[in-house]
């Protein structure tokens, strides 16, 4: 499974949301996530990867996630 | 080292806060505070002190447990905004309800009424055979800074007690700490001593939301399972989780982390806010009074709060 489809993942189990609506350029409010929904994803991302992520405003997308997971895997 | 719970009582100020209220106070919507925390209205003390909620409180415990004042052993109150720094919180009561017993307050911040229950259990293993009156009181109030939304909307005041008496219902219990004086801390005044020349931060409960939002999320969930496997249970063996109401956002994130039915988990932040050490005791108050606990209902109960300190156990009810 590829990172990206693993963080689809991750959102998908926590907060309800169809797969088929998630691309990596998808932004927290196009998914309907605020901050708190935020934390809760890089504490779960946290837990799968086994890196330790800090969110900041650099992460605006799905895909600034799954990029910052690779560069620390 | 273990007892039963004989009675639970608790006690509000009358006068609501909603979140219209606090919108008018600083800039806020009641639509931010639902929807990030949960919480719609909370109490607030305006004539009334926190000890005479202890007191109403701990009234009530007795008279459901079927107890006087004059047979009690030992009072415990859990607090970090008593009225007074001395006497303690639980001398006051001592006094005000006629009893005869040890007193004293115990600071383990919203953790503070399951480390009350480890106490407890420990002078039960000293002497079986006795009755200790456990309060949990806060007036929240009188720490927050009122033109702090990131703080303010998030906390109210009550107060919650049990009397305990000879059993066997506490089958596993934990307390922890993990000391910190960043995320979550509220510094006492210096009064106006001459000597001192340092100026300190304003004695105000101070708080980094998110980093205590994932201290309380994995708290809870680590404690629980703790202590679940400490009594040799599952999950599936618990009736009602009854867990400090700091957010629902982090209650449903714990639940839907432990793989518990969400009805499982009780809640009453909506109406109460967060109470710091007394959420747990009201919580467990108001279900025993609307006829929730069946007989042998197996009850999770777990906190985290400033300290840092978690702590959970597991009760089982026999009244
Ligand atoms: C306090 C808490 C609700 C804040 O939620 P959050 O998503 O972390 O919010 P942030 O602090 O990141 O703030 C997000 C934005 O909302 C704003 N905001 C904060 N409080 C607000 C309020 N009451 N109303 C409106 N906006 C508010 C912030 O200023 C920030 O704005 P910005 O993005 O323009 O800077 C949340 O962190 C929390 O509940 N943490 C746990 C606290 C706790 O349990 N404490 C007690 C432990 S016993």
């Amino acid at each position: 499974m590829s990172t990206f489809e693993k963080v689809v993942e991750i959102l998908v189990e926590a907060k309800d949301l169809e797969a088929g609506n998630i691309t990596e350029t998808s932004t927290w409010d196009d998914l309907g996530l605020d901050s708190l929904d935020t934390v809760e994803l890089v504490m779960s991302v946290e837990d799968a990867f086994g890196v330790s992520l800090e969110m900041d405003e650099t992460m605006q997308t799905v895909g600034d996630v799954v990029k910052a997971i690779e560069a620390l895997k | 080292m273990s007892f039963c719970i004989l009675g639970t009582g608790s006690a509000l100020p009358s006068r609501i806060i909603t979140n219209d209220d606090l919108s008018q106070m600083v800039d806020t919507s009641d639509e931010w505070i639902r929807t990030r925390t949960g919480i719609t209205e909370r109490r607030v003390c305006t004539t009334e002190t926190i000890t005479d909620l202890a007191f109403q409180a701990a009234q009530k415990a007795l008279a459901d447990s079927g107890s006087s004042a004059d047979e009690l052993d030992l009072i415990i109150c859990a607090t970090i905004s008593a009225d007074y720094a001395t006497p303690s919180m639980a001398c006051t009561l001592q006094m005000q309800l006629g009893a005869t017993c040890p007193a004293f307050d115990l600071n383990a911040a919203c953790t503070g009424f399951i480390y009350a229950l480890d106490v407890a259990a420990g002078y039960f293993s000293r002497r079986p055979d006795q009755k200790i009156l456990v309060v949990a009181a806060e007036a929240m109030s009188r720490l927050v800074d009122w033109q702090d939304r990131g703080t303010c909307v998030l906390f109210g005041d009550g107060a919650g007690a049990a009397v305990l008496g000879k059993g066997e219902d506490l089958l596993a219990i934990q307390i922890g700490a993990k000391g910190n004086i960043t995320s979550l801390y509220a510094p006492n005044g210096w009064g106006n001593s001459p000597f001192r020349s340092e100026t300190m931060a304003k004695s105000y409960l101070h708080m980094d939301g998110q980093e205590v939002f994932r201290f309380a999320v994995t708290s809870m969930v680590q404690t629980v399972e703790q202590v679940l496997a400490e009594a040799n249970l599952t999950k599936e063996d618990i009736a009602y989780l009854i867990p400090h109401q700091a957010n629902i956002r982090i209650l449903d994130s714990a639940v839907n982390r432990l793989n518990l039915p969400q009805e499982k988990c009780l809640t009453n932040i909506a109406k109460r806010g967060n109470t710091s050490a007394a959420c747990v005791a009201i919580l467990l108050d108001e279900a025993n009074q609307t006829g929730k606990f069946k007989k042998g209902d197996l009850l999770a109960m777990t906190a985290f709060g400033g300290g840092l300190t978690t702590g959970a156990c597991i009760l089982r009810w026999s009244k």
